[in-house]
């Protein structure tokens, strides 16, 4: 989470009590284990397992044309996703923290429940709304709109489970920020789509791009409510996941590992970009 | 631009902030609302510049009433506490914003602006800062630019909330009197508020104590300082020694000691009375000259620049006196921890309100 | 919008657009598709429903789930506590590398995670070859389930751990030092105390998750019914068969326990933020 600091606190370079050098070589030791335990093993594992049969094979895993359909979905999903949750992101933390009323903390949690629910549940809620079977579901099938096993479905159940990602990294980012620049534009004169883009977005343009590229993240990994929803077919309803998913079951190792890997190559680079977005806040912040 | 505010009442959840006032600041005027924390008057600076709505009430600038108008309408600049200015972009924009964001026919050209820019920051002597951020700007600095800013609009009415209240002792002087000529110079009608009443009394041309959420007094600083109307009053703009006792028969108790009632006290049934005697005009001499004159102990003295702080222990009274005298009186006096003097007490105010220290 | 203004204590423009948006995607994404669920149980009355939630085959999944995550978050929680400590105190090349790793399980698709501890664990895998020679089987058990749950939960432990010890005032310490006490009696008597709210906010958060888990965890898991079949997995089989009702009861229940679960994270920053003002 990125965090404003306050205005007084400046980069204190704290001298802490240390522990003496035995209990922290010994704390450090443990801790490397259960790294390489659950961390480094895997993730070498991915890779070896990848390329056990080869470069070309590696290559032809992921060039081949149903992996390509999963990634051609997977990123339509994406694209679709992160603009919309991104949006209502911004103006759901434009609500809750530039006004007061009653029932904001209510609203707050309603925003964290994504977290509290399965992703089974997310994928079940759908296909209890407009799956096939369902009249809403039918009544929409005669006209022709089929969600539940089609990328409609997909991309609905993908925002379900990433619509916080955004939302819980600005409010805390607009909380600390105030209302006072934007009073101050108001009095200046300004209109409220000229105080939300000329102040308000500027302001929290980091903020914003960090919930993006998390929500981004979850929305290429997301399993467990795709895999309800999709309907498992290759080259039409199959994202990256559920495409690594199919080729473990058909024993095909290495390919799946293939295509996994694409997705570890992504999880490292989220895992990068967050921490030189977290720097890079921090530098912004001390100034003030 | 002459402001009216009339019948102003604002409630919070559990608390009345601002209880029916009514005031009128006359145009070009540069008035202080003065009170304790929590006194409402931010509340009334916000309501007059539409960043809050009244419960009741209007507020009529230049003769129209612009109680229920958006900010934008109402042509006031307001210069925040915390200065508010726009942390991601320059000088330069921000004092530009107001202009830059008027709609497309009232708009000045790209070098209007520029122009106008430059002068307001020539005004506050900072050209040198327009390509910088506020972050690269000390506190002062960027109060000057805030009230640049407010100013680029040619707003009618300019409202201060507290504007020095964030800043160092020395800044905050300097900037006072930097604030008072810059008045002088451009004549805006403007209202401040601020809890410090040296800075009301040193920057009014009036000063509206509040309290409450109610007026206790408006009045030049003059007025408001010399003839105090309630114990309220007396006590914010100053230090004060007070003295609880009764008033009867025309003649006020201190401790043990009497003084003649004020005239408008001078008949008035007996009742409690609180008097007060600034520290100030307390005479402290080592020579009895009155037959009314105290005798005191020093107990303890403080040095305060070019003021030295006595702290006397009188004959009849339960409780210590601060008196202030001039550094060299004390010095010719001589005068030392634990001598004796004699104590006169000038101007005393007596006060029968409620009001309770 | 003059409705709205007159009433607001603030002046800001905007309200009722944006509150009213936020109002609708709420509604259409999460609000009505949840109440699907309760939707589909209503129906069924009283009984079918306590029927299906506590026929043999779910009542082992919910045990399942429960105490792997339960475990798994017991694990964590050491683990957790042991890397936040580390991390934040002591000084070795390296550490902002792994402090950075610490969010991978985060960003990780669960499919992969599972993918690799399955064919870790396998028994011709690096790790389950040498521990099948030990007669160790963690692939089709619900060891190998709480591995797997170990890997999603930890950066939960970690991250809500960190904050906090970062913010330890460094005085405390140097006054317990002072006062006589060993470093040991120092974490125990006075950190640990202070660490615990978060602890058990990250560990909570940990459980939570760990009880929805599906991904990371079929692969490793083997599905076996009655063995090692989780609760989602449980809901899913439900669904294949297109018995919707009996999918809801069973997510129902789940939905419950993590929203009171939810509810109890609430409560206990509440008090820990009253704790330690």
């Amino acid at each position: 989470m990125l965090k404003e600091p306050t205005s007084e606190t400046a980069p204190i370079v704290k001298k802490r009590v240390s522990d003496p050098l035995p209990v922290q070589v010994v704390l450090i030791g443990v801790m490397l284990l259960f790294f390489i335990g659950f961390i480094f093993l895997p993730l070498g594992l991915v890779f070896a397992q990848a390329f056990q049969k080869g470069w070309l094979f590696y290559l032809e895993s992921i060039t081949e044309s149903y992996a390509l359909e999963a990634i051609k979905l997977t990123l339509t999903t994406v694209a679709i996703v992160v603009p919309l949750n991104a949006f209502f992101g911004v103006t759901a933390a434009w609500a809750i923290t530039k006004f007061n009323f009653a029932g904001k903390a209510a609203l707050k949690t309603l925003l964290d429940l994504p977290f509290a629910v399965s992703p089974v549940i997310a994928g079940l809620i759908f296909v209890l709304l407009v799956g096939s079977r369902t009249p809403f579901g039918s009544w929409l099938g005669e006209h022709g709109i089929k969600i539940i096993f089609s990328t409609p479905g997909i991309v609905i159940a993908t925002l379900f489970v990433t619509f916080p990602f955004v939302v819980r990294e600005l409010i805390p980012l607009m909380e600390a920020q105030g209302r006072d620049e934007e009073e101050a534009a108001l009095t200046l004169g300004a209109r409220g789509w000229q105080i939300v883009g000329k102040i308000t977005l500027p302001n929290i343009s980091l903020g914003l791009l960090y919930g993006m590229i998390l929500c981004g993240a979850r929305s290429i990994g997301e399993f467990g409510a795709v895999s309800v929803v999709s309907g498992h077919i290759r080259g039409q309803t199959n994202t990256v996941p559920l495409h690594v998913e199919i080729l473990y079951s058909e024993y095909n190792f290495a390919a799946s590992f293939a295509v996994a890997s694409i997705l570890v190559f992504l999880a490292l680079l989220t895992v990068t970009l967050k921490v030189a977005m977290e720097k890079q806040f921090q530098k912004n912040s001390f100034h003030h | 631009m002459g402001i009216e505010l009339q019948n102003i009442t604002k409630k919070f959840t559990g608390y009345t902030a601002l209880d029916n006032i009514s005031l009128n600041v006359a145009s070009g005027e540069l008035v202080a609302l003065l009170g304790p924390s929590g006194c409402g008057k931010t509340t009334l600076l916000r309501i007059i510049a539409g960043l809050e709505l009244p419960d009741s009430g209007k507020i009529i600038l230049e003769n129209k009433d612009t109680t229920n108008l958006p900010p934008r309408e109402k042509n006031v600049g307001f210069v925040f506490q915390h200065y508010a200015l726009f942390r991601r972009l320059t000088v330069f924009e921000n004092v530009a914003f107001g202009l830059k964001v008027l709609p497309r026919k009232e708009r000045p050209s790209r070098t209007e602006i520029c122009d106008r820019v430059e002068h307001l920051l020539k005004m506050v002597q900072m050209e040198w800062a327009l390509k910088r951020y506020p972050s690269q700007l000390s506190g002062g600095q960027r109060q000057r630019i805030a009230l640049a800013r407010a100013l680029a609009v040619n707003p009618k009415v300019l409202l201060l909330d507290e504007p020095f209240s964030a800043l160092d002792a020395k800044v905050r002087q300097e900037l006072r009197r930097w604030l008072r000529k810059l008045h002088d110079e451009i004549h805006v009608t403007s209202i401040f508020v601020t809890h410090d009443q040296e800075e009301a009394l040193e920057l009014a041309d009036r000063i509206v104590v509040i309290n409450k959420g109610r007026i206790e007094q408006q009045g030049t600083p003059q007025e408001v300082y010399d003839h105090p109307k309630n114990a309220f009053v007396y006590n914010f703009l100053g230090n004060v020694n007070v003295f609880h006792g009764r008033i009867k028969n025309g003649k006020v108790s201190l401790g043990t000691h009497h003084v003649d009632a004020p005239d408008d006290l001078k008949h008035t049934e007996e009742k409690p009375s609180q008097a007060f005697v600034r520290p100030h005009e307390i005479g402290i001499s080592k020579i009895r000259s009155n037959e009314t004159d105290l005798t005191g102990t020093i107990r303890e003295v403080r040095l305060m620049g070019g003021q030295i702080g006595l702290n006397l222990a009188c004959e009849g009274f339960d409780h210590p006196i601060d008196a202030e005298i001039p550094r060299e009186l004390y010095i010719n006096l001589e005068l030392a921890k634990g001598d004796t003097v004699f104590v006169s007490l000038n101007r005393v105010k007596v006060f029968t309100g409620d009001y309770v220290i | 919008m003059e409705l709205f203004q007159t009433k607001r204590r603030n002046i800001l423009p905007g309200f009722g657009l944006s509150m009213g948006y936020t109002l609708f995607y709420l509604s259409a994404i999460v609000i009505v598709p949840l109440s699907m669920i309760f939707l589909n149980t209503l129906p069924m009355g009283w009984e079918p429903f306590i029927h299906a939630v506590t026929a043999p085959r779910v009542l082992a999944s919910y045990r399942l789930s429960f105490s792997t995550a339960f475990f798994a978050a017991l694990f964590d929680a050491v683990a957790g506590l042991l890397t936040a400590w580390v991390l934040v105190r002591y000084r070795f090349p390296g550490k902002q590398f792994l402090d950075a790793l610490v969010d991978l399980p985060f960003a990780l698709p669960t499919a992969v995670a599972g993918i690799c501890f399955a064919t870790l664990y396998s028994p011709v895998g690096w790790l389950g070859e040498t521990l099948t020679k030990w007669n160790i089987t963690i692939i089709n058990s619900a060891t190998g389930i709480v591995i797997a749950l170990v890997f999603i939960g930890f950066p939960f432990v970690v991250r809500t751990i960190q904050p906090v010890l970062e913010e330890v005032e460094q005085e405390i310490e140097e006054a317990a030092h002072c006062l006589g006490a060993t470093r040991w009696q120092t974490f125990r008597r006075i950190l640990l105390p202070h660490l615990f709210p978060a602890l058990l906010t990250g560990s909570t958060l940990a459980f939570a998750r760990g009880i929805g888990e599906y991904g990371s965890v079929i692969f490793i898991a083997g599905n076996l019914p009655m063995k090692t079949e989780i609760a989602p997995l449980m809901i899913m089989s439900k669904l294949d068969q297109f018995d919707y009702a009996g999918a809801s009861a069973v997510a129902l229940v789940l939905l419950l326990i993590s929203f009171s679960m939810l509810l109890a994270l609430n409560a206990i920053q509440e008090w820990q933020q009253k704790e330690y003002r």
